[in-house]
């Protein structure tokens, strides 16, 4: 069975939008009370490998873009999630599933004052310890 | 774990050493933990990135690394025509071939770069001297087709800036032919060395599960036995039209790593080997003007793995979003255990086999656990490393003569 398939009827409803740029690059939206599970059932059942996660500031709220790639198509799986609370953004951490996201949440914390509940170590990762707090510099209202 | 402030060793320097800052916890011999400080080097590229049109954006992220200048700029360059449809369908066919010769050029002087590094950190500086010896005439092939030995600013969106001439060709196939004997030269010296065998052999061993788990890529994921390498699962520019195999070995220890590159070697200078023969003749640019809304992800295999980029545009002529992932990003983490519960001499050698841009070492700081002192700082570190070396090529030598 095609890989888009087995995701498509596994998770079934909770997909939002699907959008396929091309055969290679797969985007689809969910709702952010389904991150975990999610990234578990792509992680550790189909065995992508998680490529990375970007933070979006977007009018709408933050996106955030879990980039999960199939090696054996060359295909990358983009998870997203919008968060609309821009005061309070906040979602699950994926990090307890597997080590590897633990930076890169880090990073999105620390760059656009995401919170990600459930991480094991979240604390400064780039930026440095007298960086102003409350500060955050991928921000759109950040200027340079 | 103590979060007691250490002074890092050495100074800052960002354009000499690149700086991360290393905390083994000991006990005893035994690394007991470790604490990984990053982000001295970071100098907001993403966000700079949103303030520059897209052709200057190729030249910003060139800047990302020195040692693999072309990776960023090859998969920005990616990422936006992903943007505008696939790679083949908007690039000249010659300029996919330059682009492959110009990555592969860069493997190849990177994974050099690499060899001679660990050699000095084992206490082979012979290795050392000689790998940068041969990495010399590498860098001279970029600059006879660039005019740089770093830094090329080939790739552009929809092409490469510069043609390879046609008289350059045999001058670059009779440097990659001498290039061969030194390859041979080092993969006899490390494969066949029985001292650098015993060094290096389930030193720093990364399981196959700990590497899925940490993500990690590259050579570091496929000496651990994961099969990936973006050249041949997602081909860009002729990686699909060439012969070449991926190497993976299974051990996941340094020495795998070793092997990994110096096999790795070959294969790129086959590569190149053929993209010089097979290149057609044509234009090398194909002239993109406007850059259409939507989204596009980049990504090449680097030295050190898969290099990541995403690119939002609105339709204007600036990304809206630009994110870069480096591929040491995820295999400097791994660190975490592929050094914990080896020995302190052993640490040196373990944080660089990830390759994750040289030099970082000398800002180790050693704390021994139950007093959590400061003990010892990196040159300690590659010192005793070496010894470590030097006592079993004494032991070897004792057996040899009994």
């Amino acid at each position: 069975m095609d890989m888009r398939d087995k995701i498509k009827e596994r998770l079934g409803s909770k997909i939002i939008e699907w959008k396929e740029d091309s055969s290679k690059r797969i985007y689809f939206t969910i709702d952010k009370k389904d991150i975990f599970k999610i990234a578990e059932f792509l992680f550790k059942e189909l065995g992508l490998r998680f490529s990375t996660a970007s933070g979006v500031d977007t009018p709408s709220g933050f996106e955030i873009l879990y980039h999960f790639s199939f090696d054996k198509a060359g295909q990358f799986y983009s998870v997203r999630v919008l968060l609309e609370d821009k005061l309070h953004p906040e979602i699950d951490s994926i990090a307890p599933i597997f080590p590897g996201a633990e930076w890169i949440e880090r990073e999105i914390w620390e760059m656009l004052g995401i919170n990600f509940v459930g991480h094991p170590n979240l604390r400064r990762l780039l930026l440095s310890e007298d960086w102003p707090q409350g500060q955050y510099p991928l921000r759109q209202d950040y200027k340079l | 774990m103590s979060h007691k402030v250490i002074v890092p060793i050495g100074p800052y320097h960002p354009l000499q050493d690149e700086p991360e800052f290393f905390q083994l916890y000991v006990e005893g011999e035994k690394v007991v933990d470790i604490d990984i400080t990053i982000g001295y080097n970071h100098r907001g590229i993403e966000k700079v990135a949103e303030s520059k049109h897209f052709d200057q954006v190729a030249f910003l992220v060139e800047r990302i690394c020195g040692i693999c200048s072309s990776s960023h700029p090859y998969a920005y360059v990616l990422a936006v025509e992903d943007i505008l449809g696939r790679e083949v369908n908007v690039v000249p066919e010659r300029a996919l071939y330059i682009r492959t010769i110009i990555d592969e050029l860069q493997r190849i002087h990177s994974h050099l770069l690499w060899l001679g590094l660990a050699g000095h950190f084992i206490g082979y500086n012979t290795v050392w001297m000689w790998a940068w010896k041969y990495r010399e005439p590498v860098l001279d092939m970029f600059e006879m087709i660039t005019g740089n030995r770093n830094n090329y600013a080939m790739f552009k969106v929809g092409g490469v800036r510069r043609d390879i001439r046609d008289e350059d060709v045999p001058v670059l196939k009779k440097a990659l032919d001498e290039l061969v004997p030194a390859v041979n030269m080092f993969r006899g010296a490390v494969m066949d060395d029985p001292v650098i065998k015993a060094r290096l052999k389930g030193v720093g061993v990364l399981t196959k599960q700990q590497a899925i788990d940490w993500c990690v890529l590259g050579p570091t994921a496929r000496a651990s036995g994961v099969n990936i390498d973006v050249r041949r699962d997602e081909p860009y520019g002729v990686t699909d039209r060439v012969n070449w195999n991926v190497i993976v070995e299974k051990d996941g220890d340094i020495f795998a790593k070793t092997v990994v590159r110096i096999l790795e070697l070959y294969e790129s200078i086959s590569m190149i080997r053929q993209c010089l023969d097979k290149m057609p003749k044509g234009a090398i640019d194909a002239d993109v003007k406007d850059i259409p809304p939507g989204e596009g992800i980049g990504r090449v295999e680097a030295p050190r793995g898969e290099c990541f980029h995403y690119i939002k545009s609105d339709g204007t002529n600036q990304p809206i979003r630009h994110k870069i992932r480096a591929p040491s990003f995820m295999n400097v983490a791994s660190n975490k255990v592929a050094c914990v519960g080896g020995t302190i001499s052993d640490a040196a050698i373990t944080l660089a086999a990830v390759d994750p841009c040289y030099c970082c070492t000398e800002r180790v700081a050693v704390i021994n656990k139950p007093d959590n002192k400061k003990i010892m700082n990196g040159w300690d570190l590659i010192k005793l490393s070496q010894e470590k070396t030097n006592r079993l090529k004494q032991e070897w030598e004792n057996a040899r003569t009994e």
